[in-house]
């Protein structure tokens, strides 16, 4: 089961190579006219990225997380929102990295099998590094009037936050 | 708006750094961030000609159409404006493959691929258009049917069924990617110009 994942890459390599081979496709020739489009659009995002992680990483050092962490869980309690999850919240959209050692260390602190460390769980499974995301799309193509994006992804980012502790009382309780 | 942004959140990063005693650390990571940000580059080098590679092998033997179609019904409803243009469903349909199958470095370069196609929509090339923030607010909240990385980390910490998050996490992110792709189309129209 763990090594699902790794099947399911093989498996769509195989699928695409063996469908091309049917129909008679010049694959080596299609491989590296892509790669070569790759290789351009990895470049183009690197001043991005820069940008981005020059100013997540003093954001993470400058300990605002566990400030923002201290200041909100007694209205986090309220609600029914385990706190001890909020570093993993206020770093999944902004690091991958960040979010991931958040994850590992509320795994090894509270267990995988206990409320908290299955709501994190599902955090960690269902959301996706945001900031990051829209870096790179935006920094790939130029586009520099980026509108309601970050306000849209917060919605989604923040009612995933909620509905995962939901959903895991609803299954597991 | 990421010209006001940006320094702002270095600027508060700073002044905060002084009064929580992390001023030190945040030295660091200004150097840090920087090589950082290459060395991740590197990485996605590979990855983005590897998969950009194995797509245009796709693309060329017609699977990508295949795909495209079967996805159709939920990507015209998502984006009715590039229902006659085949090209750039075909564009999504495979960042949206990628994304369901958990292949997060397949579906960054095919994003990419996708957002240039639907710039070619809009008329202003430096401004979102509609199009292109509900596609980038899919990938921030991509809908995920297979959680693989966080599986493993589970097993790793000794979960008894690392997979049985499976049905809370796939209902969790096909909700609040859903919430998400409602945000986007009604914010649309206070954000325009």
């Amino acid at each position: 089961m763990n090594n699902l994942g790794t099947y399911v890459l093989l498996l769509f390599i195989s699928g695409i190579l063996l469908f091309a081979l049917i129909r008679r496709t010049a694959i080596f020739d299609c491989f590296l006219e892509g790669a070569k489009d790759g290789m351009q659009n990895a470049i183009s995002i690197l001043p991005a990225l820069i940008a981005l992680l020059f100013a997540v990483k003093l954001l993470t050092a400058s300990g605002i997380t566990e400030a923002l962490t201290h200041t909100l869980s007694p209205l986090l309690k309220k609600i029914g929102f385990p706190a001890e999850v909020l570093p993993l919240c206020i770093l999944s959209p902004l690091s991958g990295s960040g979010s991931l050692s958040a994850f590992q260390d509320i795994l090894a602190t509270y267990g995988a099998d206990s409320y908290i460390g299955r709501v994190a769980s599902v955090i960690a499974g269902a959301t996706e590094t945001t900031f990051y995301a829209v870096t790179v799309y935006y920094g790939a193509i130029g586009v520099k009037k980026i509108r309601h994006t970050i306000a849209a992804a917060l919605c989604a980012d923040i009612s995933g936050f909620i509905l995962a502790s939901f959903f895991v009382r609803l299954f597991f309780d | 708006m990421m010209n006001y942004i940006w320094p702002c959140l270095i600027l508060f990063s700073i002044v905060f750094s002084v009064f929580s005693g992390n001023v030190l650390q945040l030295g660091d990571a200004v150097f840090t961030s920087v090589t950082e940000a290459v060395t991740l580059t590197i990485k996605m080098l590979g990855m983005f000609c590897f998969w950009s590679g194995i797509m245009q092998i796709a693309k060329v033997s017609g699977l990508t159409d295949k795909i495209s179609k079967l996805l159709s019904p939920i990507l015209n409803r998502i984006f009715p404006s590039i229902r006659n243009d085949v090209e750039t469903r075909n564009a999504v349909a495979m960042n949206v493959t990628a994304n369901l199958l958990g292949l997060g470095n397949a579906a960054t370069p095919l994003g990419i691929a996708a957002m240039r196609r639907l710039q070619a929509h809009s008329e202003n090339k430096s401004v979102a258009s509609n199009d292109m923030v509900l596609f980038v607010v899919l990938n921030t909240a991509c809908i995920r049917l297979i959680p693989t990385t966080a599986a493993m980390l589970r097993h790793e910490a000794g979960a008894a069924a690392p997979m049985d998050i499976l049905p809370a996490t796939v209902l969790t992110s096909l909700l609040s990617c859903t919430i998400g792709l409602i945000a986007a189309r009604a914010f649309e129209g206070r954000h325009y110009e």
